[in-house]
Protein backbone atom coordinates (compact mmCIF):
# COMPACT_ATOMS: atom_id res chain seq x y z
CA UNK A 1 0.00 0.00 0.00
CA UNK A 2 1.26 3.81 -0.81
CA UNK A 3 2.04 5.95 1.83
CA UNK A 4 0.09 8.49 0.79
CA UNK A 5 -3.11 6.61 0.81
CA UNK A 6 -4.82 7.33 3.85
CA UNK A 7 -7.95 4.65 2.76
CA UNK A 8 -7.66 2.32 0.40
CA UNK A 9 -10.74 -0.02 0.00
CA UNK A 10 -11.68 -2.82 -3.28
CA UNK A 11 -14.09 -5.08 -3.79
CA UNK A 12 -15.79 -4.10 0.26
CA UNK A 13 -18.51 -6.41 0.39
CA UNK A 14 -20.89 -7.27 3.61
CA UNK A 15 -24.53 -8.93 3.87
CA UNK A 16 -26.68 -9.24 6.31
CA UNK A 17 -29.31 -11.87 6.45
CA UNK A 18 -32.05 -9.89 5.24
CA UNK A 19 -29.83 -7.48 2.90
CA UNK A 20 -26.96 -6.87 0.92
CA UNK A 21 -25.67 -3.53 2.15
CA UNK A 22 -21.90 -2.79 0.39
CA UNK A 23 -22.04 -4.52 -2.93
CA UNK A 24 -18.28 -4.91 -4.56
CA UNK A 25 -17.58 -1.26 -3.24
CA UNK A 26 -14.35 0.53 -4.00
CA UNK A 27 -12.61 3.48 -2.25
CA UNK A 28 -9.38 5.53 -2.45
CA UNK A 29 -9.17 8.55 0.28
CA UNK A 30 -5.65 10.52 -0.09
CA UNK A 31 -3.90 12.05 3.43
CA UNK A 32 -4.84 15.21 3.83
CA UNK A 33 -7.82 15.13 1.60
CA UNK A 34 -11.69 15.59 2.91
CA UNK A 35 -13.79 12.78 1.22
CA UNK A 36 -17.36 13.15 1.72
CA UNK A 37 -19.75 9.79 1.22
CA UNK A 38 -23.03 10.96 -0.12
CA UNK A 39 -25.76 8.55 -0.60
CA UNK A 40 -29.72 7.56 0.29
CA UNK A 41 -30.18 5.97 3.91
CA UNK A 42 -29.30 2.66 3.48
CA UNK A 43 -27.17 2.83 0.41
CA UNK A 44 -24.34 1.13 3.08
CA UNK A 45 -22.88 4.55 3.82
CA UNK A 46 -22.70 3.83 7.76
CA UNK A 47 -21.67 0.07 6.97
CA UNK A 48 -19.12 0.86 5.07
CA UNK A 49 -17.58 3.55 7.59
CA UNK A 50 -18.24 1.34 10.25
CA UNK A 51 -16.08 -2.06 8.56
CA UNK A 52 -13.36 1.15 7.73
CA UNK A 53 -13.24 2.07 11.90
CA UNK A 54 -13.24 -1.73 12.93
CA UNK A 55 -16.53 -1.90 14.26
CA UNK A 56 -17.72 -4.15 12.10
CA UNK A 57 -16.33 -7.06 10.16
CA UNK A 58 -16.91 -7.77 6.08
CA UNK A 59 -17.38 -10.52 4.06
CA UNK A 60 -14.97 -10.17 1.71
CA UNK A 61 -12.50 -7.32 -0.03
CA UNK A 62 -9.32 -5.72 1.02
CA UNK A 63 -9.76 -2.88 3.51
CA UNK A 64 -6.38 -0.78 4.32
CA UNK A 65 -6.35 2.29 6.97
CA UNK A 66 -3.38 3.80 7.53
CA UNK A 67 -1.44 0.96 6.35
CA UNK A 68 -3.66 -1.34 8.66
CA UNK A 69 -6.46 -3.74 8.40
CA UNK A 70 -9.13 -2.29 10.51
CA UNK A 71 -10.70 -6.09 11.24
CA UNK A 72 -7.14 -6.77 12.99
CA UNK A 73 -5.54 -3.56 14.52
CA UNK A 74 -3.87 -3.51 16.85
CA UNK A 75 -5.02 -0.65 19.96
CA UNK A 76 -1.78 1.31 19.30
CA UNK A 77 -3.98 1.97 15.96
CA UNK A 78 -7.14 3.60 17.62
CA UNK A 79 -4.42 6.30 18.69
CA UNK A 80 -4.20 7.10 15.23
CA UNK A 81 -7.70 7.56 14.23
CA UNK A 82 -10.33 9.43 15.51
CA UNK A 83 -14.40 8.34 15.30
CA UNK A 84 -17.70 10.23 15.47
CA UNK A 85 -20.51 7.50 15.18
CA UNK A 86 -23.39 8.18 13.64
CA UNK A 87 -25.35 8.27 17.21
CA UNK A 88 -24.96 10.23 19.96
CA UNK A 89 -23.12 8.80 22.88
CA UNK A 90 -24.99 9.87 26.25
CA UNK A 91 -22.40 10.42 29.11
CA UNK A 92 -25.69 10.90 31.28
CA UNK A 93 -24.77 12.53 34.66
CA UNK A 94 -21.10 13.52 33.70
CA UNK A 95 -20.00 16.42 33.07
CA UNK A 96 -18.65 17.74 29.61
CA UNK A 97 -14.90 18.74 30.70
CA UNK A 98 -14.92 15.43 32.68
CA UNK A 99 -15.87 13.13 29.56
CA UNK A 100 -13.09 14.81 27.57
CA UNK A 101 -10.66 14.76 30.21
CA UNK A 102 -11.37 11.01 30.53
CA UNK A 103 -10.99 10.29 27.34
CA UNK A 104 -7.81 12.00 27.06
CA UNK A 105 -6.29 10.01 29.25
CA UNK A 106 -6.63 7.29 26.81
CA UNK A 107 -4.15 8.32 24.76
CA UNK A 108 -0.23 8.67 24.62
CA UNK A 109 -0.53 12.12 23.17
CA UNK A 110 -3.60 13.86 23.84
CA UNK A 111 -4.75 17.57 22.60
CA UNK A 112 -5.63 19.74 25.39
CA UNK A 113 -8.93 18.70 26.81
CA UNK A 114 -9.89 22.63 27.36
CA UNK A 115 -9.03 23.81 24.05
CA UNK A 116 -10.19 21.15 22.45
CA UNK A 117 -13.66 22.14 24.18
CA UNK A 118 -13.32 25.38 23.57
CA UNK A 119 -12.55 24.58 19.61
CA UNK A 120 -15.84 22.48 19.39
CA UNK A 121 -17.83 25.49 20.85
CA UNK A 122 -18.44 24.04 24.20
CA UNK A 123 -16.60 26.12 26.27
CA UNK A 124 -19.27 27.85 28.31
CA UNK A 125 -21.51 24.16 28.67
CA UNK A 126 -17.98 22.62 30.11
CA UNK A 127 -19.10 22.14 33.51
CA UNK A 128 -22.94 21.07 32.42
CA UNK A 129 -23.86 17.96 32.55
CA UNK A 130 -24.29 16.22 29.74
CA UNK A 131 -27.93 15.12 30.04
CA UNK A 132 -28.89 18.94 30.15
CA UNK A 133 -27.09 19.43 26.62
CA UNK A 134 -29.24 20.21 23.38
CA UNK A 135 -28.81 17.74 20.64
CA UNK A 136 -25.99 19.65 18.70
CA UNK A 137 -24.63 20.21 21.59
CA UNK A 138 -24.14 16.79 22.45
CA UNK A 139 -23.18 16.13 18.82
CA UNK A 140 -20.34 18.69 19.53
CA UNK A 141 -19.33 16.41 22.59
CA UNK A 142 -18.90 13.92 20.12
CA UNK A 143 -16.64 15.83 18.05
CA UNK A 144 -14.49 16.66 20.68
CA UNK A 145 -14.15 12.80 21.95
CA UNK A 146 -13.08 12.45 18.45
CA UNK A 147 -10.31 14.87 17.81
CA UNK A 148 -8.86 14.91 21.57
CA UNK A 149 -6.24 12.01 20.43
CA UNK A 150 -5.09 14.52 17.41
CA UNK A 151 -6.15 11.82 14.41
CA UNK A 152 -4.37 11.60 11.28
CA UNK A 153 -7.69 10.58 9.95
CA UNK A 154 -11.08 11.45 11.30
CA UNK A 155 -14.39 9.90 10.80
CA UNK A 156 -17.24 11.80 10.88
CA UNK A 157 -20.86 9.65 10.17
CA UNK A 158 -23.51 12.41 9.72
CA UNK A 159 -21.93 14.94 12.13
CA UNK A 160 -24.17 17.84 11.73
CA UNK A 161 -27.39 15.78 11.72
CA UNK A 162 -29.82 18.26 14.10
CA UNK A 163 -27.46 21.51 13.97
CA UNK A 164 -28.91 24.88 13.38
CA UNK A 165 -27.29 26.86 10.50
CA UNK A 166 -25.36 29.08 12.43
CA UNK A 167 -23.98 25.64 14.46
CA UNK A 168 -23.86 24.12 10.92
CA UNK A 169 -21.09 26.70 10.01
CA UNK A 170 -18.93 26.73 12.81
CA UNK A 171 -18.72 23.47 12.72
CA UNK A 172 -17.60 23.47 8.77
CA UNK A 173 -14.69 26.18 10.17
CA UNK A 174 -13.67 23.54 13.07
CA UNK A 175 -13.27 21.37 9.99
CA UNK A 176 -11.37 23.15 7.57
CA UNK A 177 -9.18 24.12 10.72
CA UNK A 178 -8.33 20.20 11.15
CA UNK A 179 -7.40 20.27 7.48
CA UNK A 180 -5.51 22.95 7.44
CA UNK A 181 -3.90 21.19 10.62
CA UNK A 182 -3.15 17.99 7.88
CA UNK A 183 -6.57 15.40 9.00
CA UNK A 184 -7.56 13.07 6.66
CA UNK A 185 -11.70 13.60 6.75
CA UNK A 186 -13.69 10.81 5.58
CA UNK A 187 -17.23 12.39 6.12
CA UNK A 188 -20.55 11.17 5.42
CA UNK A 189 -23.61 13.49 5.39
CA UNK A 190 -26.87 14.05 3.81
CA UNK A 191 -26.72 18.19 3.88
CA UNK A 192 -25.24 18.46 0.21
CA UNK A 193 -23.89 21.90 0.86
CA UNK A 194 -22.08 20.52 3.54
CA UNK A 195 -20.16 18.47 0.71
CA UNK A 196 -19.81 21.35 -1.36
CA UNK A 197 -18.23 23.23 1.32
CA UNK A 198 -16.14 21.14 2.99
CA UNK A 199 -15.02 17.95 0.69
CA UNK A 200 -12.21 17.74 -2.04
CA UNK A 201 -13.73 15.09 -3.73
CA UNK A 202 -17.29 13.38 -3.31
CA UNK A 203 -18.36 9.79 -3.92
CA UNK A 204 -21.90 8.91 -4.70
CA UNK A 205 -23.24 5.80 -3.20
CA UNK A 206 -26.43 3.88 -4.09
CA UNK A 207 -27.25 0.19 -3.49
CA UNK A 208 -23.71 -0.60 -1.86
CA UNK A 209 -21.67 0.43 -4.78
CA UNK A 210 -20.29 3.75 -5.67
CA UNK A 211 -21.46 5.10 -8.49
CA UNK A 212 -19.27 8.13 -9.26
CA UNK A 213 -16.36 9.96 -7.72
CA UNK A 214 -15.29 12.91 -8.28
CA UNK A 215 -14.93 16.87 -6.90
CA UNK A 216 -18.08 18.44 -6.06
CA UNK A 217 -17.44 21.35 -9.08
CA UNK A 218 -17.55 18.39 -11.48
CA UNK A 219 -19.57 15.47 -10.41
CA UNK A 220 -22.08 14.17 -12.78
CA UNK A 221 -20.78 16.31 -15.56
CA UNK A 222 -21.90 19.58 -13.91
CA UNK A 223 -18.83 21.74 -14.96
CA UNK A 224 -19.33 20.98 -18.38
CA UNK A 225 -23.35 20.99 -18.29
CA UNK A 226 -25.27 23.31 -20.34
CA UNK A 227 -26.27 26.37 -18.59
CA UNK A 228 -29.43 28.09 -18.29
CA UNK A 229 -29.75 31.99 -18.50
CA UNK A 230 -32.99 34.03 -17.80
CA UNK A 231 -33.88 37.68 -17.73
CA UNK A 232 -36.57 39.65 -17.74
CA UNK A 233 -37.47 41.28 -21.46
CA UNK A 234 -38.56 44.79 -22.22
CA UNK A 235 -42.37 43.47 -23.10
CA UNK A 236 -42.45 41.55 -19.11
CA UNK A 237 -42.36 38.71 -19.76
CA UNK A 238 -39.46 35.70 -18.69
CA UNK A 239 -37.12 35.56 -21.40
CA UNK A 240 -34.82 31.83 -21.05
CA UNK A 241 -32.36 30.02 -23.23
CA UNK A 242 -30.29 26.74 -22.44
CA UNK A 243 -26.92 26.78 -23.88
CA UNK A 244 -23.51 25.62 -23.68
CA UNK A 245 -21.85 29.43 -24.32
CA UNK A 246 -23.68 31.25 -21.47
CA UNK A 247 -21.03 34.14 -21.42
CA UNK A 248 -21.87 34.66 -25.26
CA UNK A 249 -25.19 34.52 -24.58
CA UNK A 250 -24.90 37.34 -21.70
CA UNK A 251 -22.97 39.37 -24.36
CA UNK A 252 -25.63 39.16 -26.46
CA UNK A 253 -28.03 40.52 -24.48
CA UNK A 254 -25.50 43.26 -22.46
CA UNK A 255 -25.57 44.69 -25.77
CA UNK A 256 -29.29 44.32 -26.72
CA UNK A 257 -30.09 45.98 -23.49
CA UNK A 258 -27.37 48.49 -23.84
CA UNK A 259 -25.66 47.71 -20.32
CA UNK A 260 -27.17 45.92 -17.31
CA UNK A 261 -29.85 43.01 -18.38
CA UNK A 262 -32.78 42.86 -16.00
CA UNK A 263 -32.64 40.02 -13.23
CA UNK A 264 -30.03 38.51 -14.89
CA UNK A 265 -29.23 34.72 -13.68
CA UNK A 266 -27.15 32.35 -15.00
CA UNK A 267 -27.71 28.44 -13.84
CA UNK A 268 -25.93 25.44 -13.78
CA UNK A 269 -26.83 22.27 -12.40
CA UNK A 270 -26.49 22.64 -8.68
CA UNK A 271 -24.51 19.70 -6.91
CA UNK A 272 -28.18 18.65 -5.10
CA UNK A 273 -29.60 18.50 -9.06
CA UNK A 274 -27.04 15.82 -10.23
CA UNK A 275 -27.07 14.04 -6.81
CA UNK A 276 -30.33 12.99 -7.24
CA UNK A 277 -30.71 12.40 -10.85
CA UNK A 278 -27.50 10.15 -10.22
CA UNK A 279 -29.76 8.25 -7.29
CA UNK A 280 -32.95 8.69 -9.03
CA UNK A 281 -31.43 6.95 -12.14
CA UNK A 282 -30.63 4.17 -9.40
CA UNK A 283 -33.82 3.32 -8.43
CA UNK B 1 -2.13 0.98 33.33
CA UNK B 2 -2.92 1.02 37.09
CA UNK B 3 -3.78 4.48 37.15
CA UNK B 4 -5.67 4.26 33.40
CA UNK B 5 -8.00 1.74 36.21
CA UNK B 6 -8.24 3.95 39.18
CA UNK B 7 -9.43 6.43 36.62
CA UNK B 8 -12.16 4.26 35.13
CA UNK B 9 -13.27 3.19 38.38
CA UNK B 10 -13.28 7.16 39.91
CA UNK B 11 -15.86 8.25 36.69
CA UNK B 12 -17.78 5.03 37.58
CA UNK B 13 -17.93 5.96 40.44
CA UNK B 14 -18.86 9.70 40.13
CA UNK B 15 -21.54 8.16 37.43
CA UNK B 16 -23.19 5.52 39.99
CA UNK B 17 -23.81 8.68 42.75
CA UNK B 18 -25.08 11.13 40.12
CA UNK B 19 -27.74 8.92 38.73
CA UNK B 20 -30.48 9.26 40.85
CA UNK B 21 -32.24 6.07 39.93
CA UNK B 22 -29.02 3.45 40.60
CA UNK B 23 -28.32 5.07 43.80
CA UNK B 24 -32.07 4.38 45.01
CA UNK B 25 -32.15 0.82 43.87
CA UNK B 26 -28.85 -0.29 44.45
CA UNK B 27 -28.63 1.22 48.16
CA UNK B 28 -31.55 3.35 49.27
CA UNK B 29 -34.32 0.20 48.70
CA UNK B 30 -32.41 -2.52 50.34
CA UNK B 31 -32.00 -0.21 53.55
CA UNK B 32 -35.42 0.41 53.49
CA UNK B 33 -36.85 -3.01 52.83
CA UNK B 34 -34.51 -3.85 56.06
CA UNK B 35 -36.24 -0.95 58.08
CA UNK B 36 -39.71 -2.27 57.26
CA UNK B 37 -39.55 -5.94 57.57
CA UNK B 38 -37.34 -5.86 60.40
CA UNK B 39 -39.70 -3.82 62.29
CA UNK B 40 -42.33 -6.35 61.33
CA UNK B 41 -41.00 -9.45 61.45
CA UNK B 42 -40.87 -11.34 64.63
CA UNK B 43 -40.28 -14.71 65.67
CA UNK B 44 -37.08 -16.67 67.05
CA UNK B 45 -35.15 -19.81 65.60
CA UNK B 46 -33.00 -21.49 68.01
CA UNK B 47 -32.77 -18.40 70.68
CA UNK B 48 -32.03 -16.21 67.78
CA UNK B 49 -34.81 -13.32 66.61
CA UNK B 50 -35.49 -13.90 62.86
CA UNK B 51 -34.64 -9.68 62.85
CA UNK B 52 -31.12 -10.92 63.14
CA UNK B 53 -31.25 -13.94 60.90
CA UNK B 54 -33.17 -11.47 58.52
CA UNK B 55 -30.56 -8.75 59.04
CA UNK B 56 -27.73 -10.97 57.73
CA UNK B 57 -29.56 -12.01 54.56
CA UNK B 58 -30.49 -8.42 53.78
CA UNK B 59 -26.59 -7.78 53.79
CA UNK B 60 -26.36 -10.59 51.53
CA UNK B 61 -28.72 -9.25 49.27
CA UNK B 62 -26.99 -5.48 49.62
CA UNK B 63 -24.04 -7.48 47.67
CA UNK B 64 -26.30 -8.90 45.11
CA UNK B 65 -27.74 -5.84 44.26
CA UNK B 66 -24.75 -3.98 44.04
CA UNK B 67 -22.86 -6.42 42.10
CA UNK B 68 -25.56 -8.74 39.95
CA UNK B 69 -28.52 -6.16 39.64
CA UNK B 70 -26.42 -2.91 39.54
CA UNK B 71 -24.73 -4.38 36.68
CA UNK B 72 -26.90 -6.31 34.58
CA UNK B 73 -29.23 -3.39 34.67
CA UNK B 74 -26.64 -0.44 33.74
CA UNK B 75 -24.17 -2.06 31.29
CA UNK B 76 -27.22 -2.47 28.44
CA UNK B 77 -28.08 1.09 29.12
CA UNK B 78 -24.25 2.24 28.78
CA UNK B 79 -24.35 -0.11 25.76
CA UNK B 80 -27.54 1.66 24.14
CA UNK B 81 -26.40 4.99 24.69
CA UNK B 82 -23.48 4.19 22.65
CA UNK B 83 -21.43 5.13 25.73
CA UNK B 84 -19.69 1.30 25.32
CA UNK B 85 -18.79 1.80 21.19
CA UNK B 86 -17.02 5.18 22.45
CA UNK B 87 -14.36 3.00 24.82
CA UNK B 88 -14.17 0.92 22.75
CA UNK B 89 -12.96 4.06 19.84
CA UNK B 90 -10.45 4.21 22.11
CA UNK B 91 -7.19 2.47 22.52
CA UNK B 92 -8.06 2.06 26.50
CA UNK B 93 -8.01 -2.02 26.68
CA UNK B 94 -10.67 -3.95 27.26
CA UNK B 95 -9.99 -4.91 30.93
CA UNK B 96 -9.52 -1.19 32.20
CA UNK B 97 -13.29 -1.33 31.67
CA UNK B 98 -14.48 -4.14 33.78
CA UNK B 99 -11.36 -2.59 36.35
CA UNK B 100 -13.40 0.40 36.31
CA UNK B 101 -16.85 -2.06 37.01
CA UNK B 102 -15.08 -3.87 39.60
CA UNK B 103 -13.74 -0.57 41.71
CA UNK B 104 -17.18 1.01 41.04
CA UNK B 105 -18.89 -2.25 42.60
CA UNK B 106 -16.48 -2.85 45.39
CA UNK B 107 -17.16 0.70 46.54
CA UNK B 108 -21.05 0.23 46.55
CA UNK B 109 -20.61 -2.99 48.24
CA UNK B 110 -18.74 -1.81 50.91
CA UNK B 111 -21.28 0.79 51.59
CA UNK B 112 -24.03 -1.48 51.27
CA UNK B 113 -23.06 -3.72 54.13
CA UNK B 114 -21.70 -0.81 56.10
CA UNK B 115 -25.49 0.68 55.91
CA UNK B 116 -27.29 -2.54 56.17
CA UNK B 117 -24.93 -3.50 59.30
CA UNK B 118 -25.93 -0.05 60.58
CA UNK B 119 -29.49 -0.50 60.60
CA UNK B 120 -29.00 -4.73 61.70
CA UNK B 121 -27.95 -3.44 64.76
CA UNK B 122 -31.35 -1.65 65.61
CA UNK B 123 -32.35 -4.89 64.96
CA UNK B 124 -29.91 -6.88 67.41
CA UNK B 125 -27.08 -7.03 64.71
CA UNK B 126 -24.18 -7.45 66.25
CA UNK B 127 -20.77 -6.93 64.19
CA UNK B 128 -18.47 -10.56 64.07
CA UNK B 129 -17.71 -10.81 67.62
CA UNK B 130 -14.14 -12.78 66.61
CA UNK B 131 -11.17 -12.51 64.57
CA UNK B 132 -12.28 -15.64 62.91
CA UNK B 133 -15.93 -14.41 62.24
CA UNK B 134 -14.46 -11.14 60.92
CA UNK B 135 -12.40 -13.37 58.33
CA UNK B 136 -15.46 -14.91 57.58
CA UNK B 137 -16.98 -12.49 56.67
CA UNK B 138 -14.26 -10.99 54.61
CA UNK B 139 -13.86 -13.52 52.48
CA UNK B 140 -17.80 -14.23 52.16
CA UNK B 141 -18.08 -10.78 51.51
CA UNK B 142 -15.20 -10.86 48.52
CA UNK B 143 -16.31 -14.47 47.06
CA UNK B 144 -19.98 -13.01 46.90
CA UNK B 145 -19.32 -9.64 45.49
CA UNK B 146 -17.02 -11.36 42.61
CA UNK B 147 -19.35 -13.75 41.86
CA UNK B 148 -22.10 -11.27 41.76
CA UNK B 149 -20.18 -8.72 39.52
CA UNK B 150 -18.85 -11.64 37.17
CA UNK B 151 -22.47 -12.63 36.47
CA UNK B 152 -23.95 -9.35 36.08
CA UNK B 153 -21.16 -8.50 33.73
CA UNK B 154 -22.75 -11.85 31.62
CA UNK B 155 -25.80 -11.54 32.35
CA UNK B 156 -25.78 -7.36 30.70
CA UNK B 157 -26.12 -9.25 27.02
CA UNK B 158 -29.62 -11.05 28.03
CA UNK B 159 -31.21 -7.55 28.47
CA UNK B 160 -31.34 -6.88 24.41
CA UNK B 161 -32.14 -2.82 24.90
CA UNK B 162 -31.86 -0.64 28.04
CA UNK B 163 -35.08 -0.10 29.08
CA UNK B 164 -35.40 -3.95 29.12
CA UNK B 165 -32.90 -4.52 31.74
CA UNK B 166 -34.81 -3.88 34.96
CA UNK B 167 -37.43 -6.50 33.48
CA UNK B 168 -35.10 -9.63 32.78
CA UNK B 169 -33.07 -8.77 36.29
CA UNK B 170 -35.65 -7.69 38.70
CA UNK B 171 -37.53 -10.54 39.18
CA UNK B 172 -34.72 -13.21 39.07
CA UNK B 173 -33.16 -11.21 41.95
CA UNK B 174 -36.83 -11.27 43.91
CA UNK B 175 -37.18 -14.73 43.49
CA UNK B 176 -33.95 -15.49 44.91
CA UNK B 177 -34.14 -13.69 47.80
CA UNK B 178 -37.63 -15.32 48.65
CA UNK B 179 -36.45 -19.15 47.99
CA UNK B 180 -32.55 -18.43 49.22
CA UNK B 181 -33.84 -17.59 53.13
CA UNK B 182 -33.89 -14.23 53.23
CA UNK B 183 -37.73 -13.12 53.45
CA UNK B 184 -38.44 -16.52 55.34
CA UNK B 185 -36.39 -19.07 57.27
CA UNK B 186 -34.50 -21.63 55.27
CA UNK B 187 -35.30 -24.42 56.77
CA UNK B 188 -39.22 -23.53 56.42
CA UNK B 189 -39.30 -23.76 52.89
CA UNK B 190 -40.22 -26.54 51.00
CA UNK B 191 -37.53 -29.09 50.31
CA UNK B 192 -37.63 -28.97 46.75
CA UNK B 193 -37.84 -25.19 47.05
CA UNK B 194 -34.62 -25.30 49.07
CA UNK B 195 -32.58 -27.71 46.60
CA UNK B 196 -33.57 -25.06 43.76
CA UNK B 197 -32.22 -22.27 46.15
CA UNK B 198 -28.85 -24.24 46.59
CA UNK B 199 -27.67 -24.25 43.15
CA UNK B 200 -27.46 -20.68 42.83
CA UNK B 201 -25.09 -18.39 44.63
CA UNK B 202 -27.51 -16.47 47.20
CA UNK B 203 -28.26 -18.87 49.16
CA UNK B 204 -24.44 -19.81 49.73
CA UNK B 205 -23.91 -16.18 50.81
CA UNK B 206 -26.61 -15.98 53.37
CA UNK B 207 -25.34 -19.02 54.89
CA UNK B 208 -21.81 -17.20 55.00
CA UNK B 209 -23.37 -14.16 56.19
CA UNK B 210 -24.84 -15.97 58.84
CA UNK B 211 -21.75 -17.48 60.13
CA UNK B 212 -20.24 -14.27 60.57
CA UNK B 213 -22.50 -12.79 62.58
CA UNK B 214 -24.51 -15.16 64.65
CA UNK B 215 -23.71 -17.47 67.40
CA UNK B 216 -21.94 -20.43 66.97
CA UNK B 217 -24.34 -22.41 68.26
CA UNK B 218 -26.55 -21.66 65.69
CA UNK B 219 -25.17 -23.93 63.53
CA UNK B 220 -27.42 -26.26 64.37
CA UNK B 221 -30.07 -24.58 62.55
CA UNK B 222 -29.02 -24.59 59.32
CA UNK B 223 -30.20 -27.51 56.83
CA UNK B 224 -26.72 -29.16 57.31
CA UNK B 225 -26.44 -28.61 61.04
CA UNK B 226 -23.85 -26.66 60.36
CA UNK B 227 -22.40 -23.14 58.34
CA UNK B 228 -20.70 -26.03 55.54
CA UNK B 229 -18.27 -22.84 54.85
CA UNK B 230 -16.34 -25.11 52.52
CA UNK B 231 -19.07 -25.76 50.77
CA UNK B 232 -20.18 -21.75 50.82
CA UNK B 233 -16.59 -21.14 49.14
CA UNK B 234 -16.43 -23.95 46.62
CA UNK B 235 -20.12 -22.88 45.10
CA UNK B 236 -19.40 -19.17 45.00
CA UNK B 237 -15.76 -20.62 43.67
CA UNK B 238 -17.70 -22.35 40.98
CA UNK B 239 -19.77 -19.41 39.90
CA UNK B 240 -16.83 -16.90 39.75
CA UNK B 241 -15.53 -19.15 37.22
CA UNK B 242 -19.43 -19.72 35.77
CA UNK B 243 -19.43 -15.97 35.73
CA UNK B 244 -15.83 -15.03 33.95
CA UNK B 245 -16.69 -17.91 30.83
CA UNK B 246 -19.84 -16.62 30.55
CA UNK B 247 -18.94 -12.46 30.40
CA UNK B 248 -16.14 -13.63 27.88
CA UNK B 249 -18.06 -15.60 25.96
CA UNK B 250 -21.38 -13.09 25.80
CA UNK B 251 -20.70 -9.93 27.28
CA UNK B 252 -21.35 -7.00 23.65
CA UNK B 253 -19.93 -3.53 23.13
CA UNK B 254 -22.54 -3.01 20.71
CA UNK B 255 -26.51 -3.63 20.16
CA UNK B 256 -27.73 -6.20 18.21
CA UNK B 257 -28.93 -3.73 15.46
CA UNK B 258 -25.32 -2.61 15.05
CA UNK B 259 -24.70 -5.76 13.33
Amino acid sequence: MTSDLAISVSGLRKSYPDKTAVDGLDLTVARGEIFALLGPNGAGKTTTVEILEGFRTRDAGTVDVLGVDPADAPLSWRTRVGVVLQGTGEFDELKVGEVVRHFARFYPEPADPVSVIEQVGLADKADARTHTLSGGQKRRLDVALGIVNRPELLFLDEPTTGFDPAARREFWELIRGLRESGTTILLTTHYLEEAEELADRVGVIAAGRMLEVATPASLGGRNTASATVTWRAPDGSLGSERTDSPTAVVQRLSAEFGGEVPELVVHRPTLEDVYLKMIGAQS
Amino acid sequence: MTSLALAQGQIEIKQFVRTRESLVFTLVFPAIILLIFGAIFSGDINGISFKQYFAAGMIASGLMSSGFQNLAIMIPIERDRGVLKRYRSTPMPKWVFFAGKIIQVGVIGFFATAILLVIGMFYGLNPPSSAAKWFTLVWVWALGLTACTLLGIAFSAAARTGRSGPAVVTPIALILQFISGVFFPFTELPHWMQQIAAIFPLKWMCQGMRAAFLPDSFAASEPAGSFELGKVALILGVWCVVGLLASLRFFRWTTKRDG
